[in-house]
């Protein structure tokens, strides 16, 4: 390990849940609304995962009022209050980007069982 | 002018202020360097040290390079760069200088032979938009087009930006701002980029214009 990957390292200070794409998130994210902070809650399908260390980045995708919308949060922002793990699903391949092209019952996601 | 350090670039990486914003930063492993010899105007004309950074393994290096390391009674190093300095009565031969130079929120100017990127073309040296992708265009895809008018002048100008060697140059990139300095690893985390590969050898000094922008 090089001093870069332990300088990357030592920036990471908190522990994030584990998951996965196809797992259903609830992202809690600050919102600065003039002086005033909020938590806004964006809930959807993670359908991707860049893990890079420090700089590892997420992608979650919804369905808002009929229009998909895709967000990428880096993993380890300070905007991120928490992750919450919704439902786990059984998915077959790491980048979910067919998603992109289904639409209402298609999208559904099985439940991944455990025994 | 004060001294400056000799460094490594390790790479980059990003980093978040409390407000969640994302920079990109450089992270550059910088000294310990050791004065290896001084300069002065009554005797040299001008005032500089020369600094020694990174050990040199004991086998390595031929007799006249150690005899200058022997000299100033400092192990054998690897790189030695000279810097200019205002007083070099200050320094002394062996004194050891560390990231202690650059503290957080400093701007500092770092120095770097960039990435050589061979004989280039107009659109990737100077970013030319070439010639059309299709409705006959024949060999001609990449092309600068005209270099010139016709019998007046009769010449291409001087500096007329064409194809050529690109990169592999020394760059200095000016005010960076030393967000994170470690002493203990000898680290310094800089916002932005820094000319040079990754493990490239870089000199860190103080900004010479510095305080630009806050």
């Amino acid at each position: 390990m090089n001093e870069l990957m332990r300088f990357q390292e030592s920036l990471i200070q908190r522990k994030m849940p584990d998951f996965a794409s196809g797992n259903t998130l609830k992202v809690h994210v600050k919102v600065v609304e003039g002086t005033r902070e909020r938590i806004q809650i964006f809930e959807g399908v993670c359908i991707a995962r860049h893990n890079a260390g420090y700089s590892s980045t997420f992608t979650v995708r919804k369905v808002s009022f009929g229009e998909g919308v895709e967000r990428i949060f880096p993993l380890y922002s300070p905007k991120i209050e928490k992750i919450e793990v919704v439902r786990v699903g059984d998915v077959r391949r790491a980048k979910l980007y067919y998603l992109r092209q289904l639409s209402g019952k298609a999208t559904r996601i099985k439940e991944k069982r455990t025994w | 002018m004060g001294a400056g350090l000799i460094g490594r670039k390790l790479g980059m990486t990003r980093i978040f202020s409390d407000e969640g914003k994302s920079w990109p930063v450089t992270v550059l492993q910088a000294g310990p360097c050791h004065v290896v010899g001084i300069k002065s105007a009554e005797t040299h004309g001008y005032n500089a040290i020369q600094l020694g950074f990174e050990e040199m393994k004991p086998s390595r290096g031929k007799k006249p390079v150690k005899g200058v390391y022997a000299k100033a009674n400092v192990t054998p190093k690897r790189v030695m760069r000279e810097f200019r300095v205002e007083d070099s009565s200050q320094y002394e031969i062996g004194q050891a200088l560390t990231v202690d130079l650059f503290p957080v929120n400093k701007q500092v100017d770092v120095t770097g032979q960039s990435v050589g990127k061979g004989f280039a073309g107009v659109m990737k040296r100077w970013g030319f938009h070439g010639g059309r992708a299709t409705h006959g265009t024949h060999l001609t895809h990449r092309s600068p087009g005209s270099i010139g008018q016709c019998q007046t002048p009769g010449r291409v100008f001087k500096n007329k930006k064409m194809a050529g060697h690109m990169g592999d140059a020394r760059i200095t990139v000016q005010n960076l701002v030393v967000t994170v300095a470690d002493p203990e690893r000898n680290l310094l985390v800089v916002k932005g980029s820094v000319p040079g590969a990754k493990g490239s050898v870089v000199l860190i000094r103080d900004a010479v214009k510095g305080a630009v922008k806050s």
